[in-house]
């Protein structure tokens, strides 16, 4: 039993499409013609997958973003031309949560930087469940100035449940780390495009996520709090994660609509780990738009522009009310 | 209790809204006489406590300070505030007990304040500078839209005057009823600190009890200087958070301005009846004459 709804809920799919690939078997070692069942079947079965995901709910795509099948950071990363994986934040240790380094897409030089759950437990638990600590904030905003002094373009990857809530962490400043990341980023004299392509837990994401151009997978999350920690804040009940979810307006197309997102990269029905090769190469694809289109333009534009981006996020005017001078 | 009405005097905005301010003289809680020290247990005229910058005089806890309070101890006189015609409203459509809209009203009248934090100009110790103050009392000091955009504009006026910018920073972290406008607000302070900070302008942070989540992870911690009143708690992830992360207790201590100090994280722990004397010393640094 799984505490994903979406993989529990796929259960029966997979019955499904078991029985299909055996009857290909037959159909292909028999000169039986059995064309129209497998696609009696088929179409059965696409027809149970739209009805299980055709429609998500903010709680629905919120399991989504945790699948354990879903595409990683390094599932992208591997799909670069190249990639020089850089270590440690020069202080203290190397975060296995946070991977990064030199790498080439499709030709251009850059730096990439994502955040890297497991896929098994083993490799959660030395990735601690993609949750970084001051560490790995520090490597990442080492990276990012480094990117910044060798006029890289950095492009990163974000999914994080949220920054590692321990005491280790607590003891070596995670508030500090999480500031410097967003101060460097927010200061970086190149291009930055940052894909949100699992959970966006908080200020733990959005420590890689001050970026230029910012894409989001259809069904991935990004929110101020999980929704099992905002329960837990506001009503001292984690239960009551799923009404959180619905309330913090979390998913893409809510966050494009109030423009903390820039982009969104539609996912075929049932979720990116469905055809992750497709996804990833369409993300990577727009990655590379907007990088092509951020590069032209000059470094003191770029900068402002940015600045004008974060400054007008969160504006009162969006609802109406009277507009007032920011000074700007 | 400190004059805190006179020192809005210089700001025919703050009197027109002085309702609202009004009302902090006698809210429920204020008709009370006396106060209880959670620590010592001391019974305290409440007088006597505030004539005392809201420190025990028995054992020397450090109750919440209102912001009202605060510019009062600190500030020189006047404190002219900027920002204030900004109010929240309700970007998410937010309701659960209750509607977010009523809940800021109900803090509204409560604390007496329009937000979480209260922004203007200043002197300390004769020293010019922008200050900030944010206040547990009202949403739990957490840093929504209008916390972002006053904290935004003090620290862009800051940088237009040239001169030092002093936030008092307590936070329970960003909003949940803003949702992810909330949490932007982190990146927009940080982008105006960064600006403010790489023109060589002095940025002076003192964290009180609490400062943590969204706020220690922004502008708090970009600080130049890093001051911490007594035993306030600070840090990233709330207590509860930890506990149930690794199962078990934390020590007492873990998460204080002492513990701070200790790992390396700030500067300097000060008790807040020497805080405007320290403030006052550090601000010389950053405005000294060629001796001669």
């Amino acid at each position: 039993m799984s505490n994903n709804i979406i993989v529990e809920r796929e259960k029966g799919l997979l019955e499904l499409e078991r029985r299909i690939a055996e009857l290909r078997e037959a159909s292909a070692a028999q000169p039986l013609d059995m064309s129209a069942e497998i696609a009696a079947l088929e179409q059965k079965y696409g027809e149970i997958l739209h009805e299980l995901f055709g429609a998500l709910s903010p709680w629905e795509k919120v399991h989504m973003a945790r699948h354990p099948a879903r595409p990683t950071s390094l599932d992208y990363v591997s799909r670069f031309d190249r990639f020089d994986e850089l270590h440690g934040d020069r202080h203290y240790r190397d975060d296995p949560s946070i991977v990064g380094g030199f790498a080439l897409l499709h030709e251009r030089p850059v730096m990439v930087i994502g955040q890297q759950r497991g896929r098994d437990t083993r490799e959660n638990l030395r990735r601690n469940f993609g949750m970084p600590a001051p560490e790995g904030y520090r490597k990442t905003s080492r990276l990012a100035r480094l990117a910044s002094h060798l006029k890289l373009p950095i492009v990163t990857f974000v999914d994080t449940k949220g920054a590692d809530p321990g005491i280790s962490s607590e003891e070596h400043a995670q508030s500090e780390a999480i500031a410097t990341c967003l101060q460097t980023f927010s200061t970086a004299r190149v291009p930055i495009v940052a894909a949100i392509v699992g959970e966006g837990g908080s200020g733990g994401a959005l420590a890689l996520a001050i970026a230029d151009h910012v894409l989001m997978l259809e069904h991935s999350t990004y929110s101020v709090a999980s929704p099992e920690g905002c329960a837990a804040i506001l009503w001292s009940d984690a239960t009551k994660a799923e009404e959180a979810a619905a309330r913090l307006k979390l998913t893409a197309d809510d966050l494009r609509r109030f423009g903390v997102v820039d982009e969104i990269i539609a996912e075929p029905v049932g979720g990116a780990h469905r055809n992750a090769q497709d996804v990833v190469r369409r993300t990577l694809d727009a990655v590379t738009a907007a990088l092509q289109r951020l590069s032209a333009l000059p470094v003191e534009r770029l900068l402002e522009e940015r600045y004008r981006k974060y400054r007008r996020l969160g504006e009162w005017q969006a609802e109406g009310l009277e507009a007032t001078g920011t000074g700007e | 209790m400190p004059e805190w009405r006179s020192i809005l005097g210089g700001s025919s905005r703050a009197e027109s809204r002085g309702e609202g301010r009004r009302a902090k003289e006698t809210p429920a809680n204020d008709a009370a006489l006396w106060s209880k020290c959670p620590k010592c247990g001391e019974v305290l005229y409440r007088r006597d406590l505030a004539a005392n910058l809201d420190v025990c005089t028995r054992c020397g806890y450090h109750f919440r300070m209102s912001a009202y309070d605060r510019i009062a101890s600190i500030a020189d006189g006047d404190f002219v505030e900027i920002g204030d015609e900004i109010v929240s409203s309700d970007p998410l459509g937010w309701s659960d007990k209750k509607s977010y809209e009523a809940k800021l009203k109900g803090d509204r009248e409560r604390s007496g304040l329009s937000e979480s934090v209260l922004c203007g100009f200043a002197t300390i110790g004769g020293f010019p500078v922008a200050l900030g103050v944010m206040d547990f009392h009202f949403r739990g000091g957490t840093m929504g839209r209008v916390t972002g955009e006053r904290i935004t504009l003090l620290l862009e006026e800051a940088r237009r005057r040239k001169v030092p910018c002093v936030i008092f920073a307590a936070s329970g972290g960003a909003r949940m009823e803003e949702g992810m406008l909330a949490l932007m607000q982190m990146a927009k302070t940080t982008a105006a600190v960064s600006r403010f900070m790489e023109e060589d302008n002095f940025f002076l942070v003192v964290l009180t009890d609490p400062t943590t989540g969204g706020v220690a992870a922004s502008f708090a911690f970009q600080a130049d200087v890093i001051v911490a009143e007594s035993k306030a708690v600070v840090g990233f992830a709330g207590r509860r958070v930890i506990e149930q992360t690794i199962r078990q207790r934390l020590p007492d201590q873990f998460q204080t301005a002492e513990f701070l100090l200790e790992k390396g994280a700030i500067d300097m722990v000060v008790d807040r009846r020497k805080l405007k004397d320290t403030l006052v010393r550090l601000l010389g640094y950053t405005c000294h004459p060629e001796p001669t």
